[in-house]
């Protein structure tokens, strides 16, 4: 059984995504970033539950999909509406606005 | 037959839901009100005489003086205090059903009287409303089973004597008067919640009153017990039937509408006491010893003292008043008196008996004075200044005075006669003779104040300004069958006939063996005599006018010293509100305020000083100091925290991003490390 390839694979993503989302400017990038750091947890749920033999894994992963989409939905939403309010979608200009 | 005694809350209830509808839509009905309270009143007139028919139609137990008609008693819970279960009920016997005969007709007539009598009043539905309350007050009263219950409606008649006899109260001396008779019967009525706590717990904790009656003739409750109950009882009586020395409130009284003064003097209120009397026989009985040949070594019996005195020192009274309806309001007290020495004489059917014939000869008398008032003297009472002479322009009101007044002198054959001389015969037959002599003089002097009432105001010369004419028919057509019924009222317990006897008699009476005597011709022919005298008497000394003792109180100073006395009442007025109140507001009070200075303002100060030095002390060491100093260093640590915290909220995205990442590694390092 392949388990640590698929560790790797998903720690890889995991590091990808983190990056992503430190380092990008782009809200959008952003967005993508978290959904490749979800993506790397599903990887790892889906190789934990066949290396165990158990269905649980896939399940947490349909779970972990469908929150995904509705995260994606409500982020979408908030880009929109920050991209109408100041005709930009970089975090840095954001900034300003979300001082507390 | 007998659902109305069954359902015997039905009376007092129609009353008591007119004087609502009255207040809420009185002034939109067609009469004002008067109509709403005419309907309600004859409902209960019906209800009453549906009652007297139910009664006399029941069966009877025994026979001779023995037979008796069974009560029939409802009794529900009130309310529940623990141990003590409060209970209130209906009693249906014969007392109670003649009260109510009685009440219901004297109320509905005045009720149809006052149309006319009040008309264009200012608070003419008002004065209806309390009209229908006050009759409900007696209702309850009479229905009551329990002494906590006629307590209530006793208490509901004080008001509405209140409410009525300063029905005109722009008047300052109505609304005096007002509060004369409110404040003298609630000192009587302090004896009566005394009377009744004594005996609620002397007769095993209940306020039933046919217990209370059985458990004092049985000898259930200890003697010294039922003594003082019947006398804080007697207090109560004193008070509201305006027995000497309370009776200073009645004449006063006069102050409201006539209307209310006839209801006041024949059916409700005054009576009440005397009711109290009859209903608590059975204490009363045991504890003044009433019964004949027991009496004598039990000391004195002060109820028929207190009855008696009133008797004469009332009668004495109203030969010196000018105002028709003083003369008349005295002749209640005395009259009163009799009910009370008779009923404390052991004449219980005589004693209500007088009741019942007063009732009708009181109120005609009251009515006429008001339909004299209202037609023909221009609404002045004063007998000397603005009437005489009218029998030639109010000859319906004259006959029914006359009528009246014959009754109530003890004419034979009208109803004054037979409940009197029932009196005077049961009291002398009991071994009361004294009294009996006390109730004869009464009897001549009642006579002979009549005849002054009658010659001033319906003979001689006409003296006052107005244009005397009779009253409408509204007024007229009530005296009318108030005279018959004068007349009629007395047959009930005529020679050979003891109807009235019968039909009242209850269970109390027949425990306690009460006598009934039969008819005595010498006394009655003798105190019947000795009244025409009076009268006779009475009337030479105004129609002759060189008789010899005219002008006596001019020319010999002791009779002058005694119409002096008089006139001034006794002086009682002067030794209650001279006296009793003047010394309650000097010296009394003068004390009082010399205490609450000296004494209860040094306590106050005092304890004030010590107060600001503890408050002080606290504010110094532990309000500023430990409470501040913590609520501050609370304050100061959120401040230089905030001001610490603040420089991470540095507003960009992807730093909060980098700070969740660094707890997420550094919790999993954690774990890893330490788990």
């Amino acid at each position: 059984m392949l388990l640590n390839e698929f560790l790797f694979l998903g720690a890889f993503l995991f590091a990808t995504g983190v990056y992503g989302v430190l380092a990008r400017r782009n809200a959008v990038l952003v967005l993508m970033s978290v959904e490749l750091i979800l993506n790397a947890v599903n990887i790892n749920l889906v190789a934990f539950g066949a290396f165990r033999d158990s269905v649980v894994g896939q399940v947490f992963a349909l779970f972990v999909i469908a929150v995904a989409a509705a995260e994606v939905g409500v982020g979408l939403a908030i880009v929109l509406l920050i991209y109408r309010n100041s005709r930009s979608i970089d975090l840095h200009d954001v900034d300003v606005t979300m001082k507390g | 037959m007998d659902w109305i005694l069954n359902h015997f809350w039905l009376v007092p209830a129609i009353p008591f839901a007119s004087f609502w509808l009255i207040l809420f839509f009185g002034k939109r009905m067609p009469g004002k009100g008067a109509d709403l309270g005419i309907v309600a009143l004859g409902a209960a007139w019906v209800g009453s005489a549906w009652a007297a028919l139910a009664w006399i139609r029941r069966p009877t137990t025994g026979s001779g003086a023995d037979s008796l008609r069974r009560y029939i008693e409802h009794n529900y819970t009130w309310f529940n205090n623990g141990q003590i279960k409060i209970r209130f009920g209906f009693h249906a016997d014969g007392l109670a059903v003649m009260m109510l005969v009685v009440v219901s007709t004297i109320s509905l007539l005045v009720h149809i009287y006052s149309v006319e009598y009040m008309r264009g009043d200012v608070r003419y539905t008002y004065f209806f409303a309390a009209l229908s309350l006050f009759t409900c007050g007696m209702y309850v009263l009479v229905t009551a089973a329990s002494t906590v219950q006629g307590l209530f409606g006793w208490e509901l008649m004080g008001v509405c004597s209140f409410m009525l006899i300063g029905h005109w109260w722009e008047d300052q001396a109505n609304s005096n008067a007002a509060l004369k008779a409110f404040f003298t019967t609630r000192t009587g009525d302090i004896g009566l919640l005394v009377g009744i706590s004594i005996l609620y717990f002397g007769a095993h904790q209940t306020f039933n009153w046919e217990s209370l009656n059985q458990q004092a003739l049985s000898g259930k409750i200890d003697h010294t017990v039922v003594l003082w109950g019947a006398i804080a009882l007697m207090i109560a009586v004193i008070g509201k039937s305006a027995q000497f020395p309370l009776h200073t409130w009645l004449p006063d009284a006069m102050a409201g509408p006539t209307p209310v003064s006839a209801l006041i003097h024949a059916a409700t209120m005054v009576v009440a006491g005397v009711y109290l009397v009859a209903r608590t026989y059975g204490v009363f009985w045991s504890a003044f010893s009433i019964g004949p040949g027991t009496h004598a070594h039990h000391g004195v019996n002060i109820l028929a003292v207190v009855g008696g005195v009133t008797i004469i020192i009332a009668a004495m009274l109203a030969f010196v008043q000018d105002d028709i309806k003083k003369v008349l309001a005295y002749s209640t007290v005395s009259q009163l008196g009799y009910m009370v020495m008779a009923l404390a004489c052991g004449a219980w059917v005589g004693g209500i008996f007088h009741l019942f014939t007063h009732a009708f000869f009181k109120a005609c008398l009251f009515l006429g004075a008001g339909s004299v008032s209202h037609s023909g003297s221009h609404h002045s009472f004063d007998m000397k200044k603005d009437m005489g002479g009218l029998r030639k322009h109010m000859p319906t009101t004259f006959k029914t005075f006359v009528v009246a007044s014959a009754a109530l002198a003890g004419v034979f054959p009208l109803a004054g006669f037979w409940s009197k001389d029932e009196i005077l015969l049961s009291s002398g037959r009991n071994g009361y003779w004294w009294f009996t002599a006390v109730g004869v003089v009464g009897a001549m002097l009642t006579a002979a104040y009549m005849t002054r009432c009658i010659y001033l105001t319906f003979f001689g010369e006409y003296r006052g300004h107005g244009h005397p004419h009779e009253s409408p028919k509204l007024i007229t057509v009530p005296l009318v069958i108030l005279a018959v019924l004068s007349v009629s009222a007395g047959w009930l317990n005529a020679f050979g006939l003891h109807y009235f006897a019968d039909w009242t008699r209850n269970e109390v009476f027949v425990a306690a063996h009460v006598k009934d005597y039969p008819f005595s011709l010498p006394l009655a022919a003798s105190a019947l005599g000795l009244a025409i005298v009076a009268a006779a008497f009475a009337g030479y000394f105004y129609v002759r006018e060189e008789f010899k003792l005219r002008g006596l109180t001019e020319r010999s100073s002791l009779a002058k010293a005694g119409h002096e006395f008089l006139l001034n009442k006794y002086y009682l007025d002067h030794l209650y509100t001279g006296v009793i109140v003047k010394g309650i507001r000097g010296p009394i009070a003068d004390g009082a305020y010399w205490i609450n200075q000296n004494i209860i303002d040094a306590i106050v100060n005092g304890v004030a000083r010590y107060s600001r030095l503890a408050a002080q002390f606290v504010y110094d060491g532990i309000d500023q100091t430990v409470v501040d100093g913590a609520v501050n260093g609370v304050g100061a640590g959120a401040e230089e925290g905030g001001i610490a915290l603040r420089t991470l909220q540095n507003g960009r995205v992807q730093f909060y991003a980098g700070m969740l990442f660094a707890a997420a590694a550094l919790l999993g390092l954690g774990l890893v490390l330490f788990v």
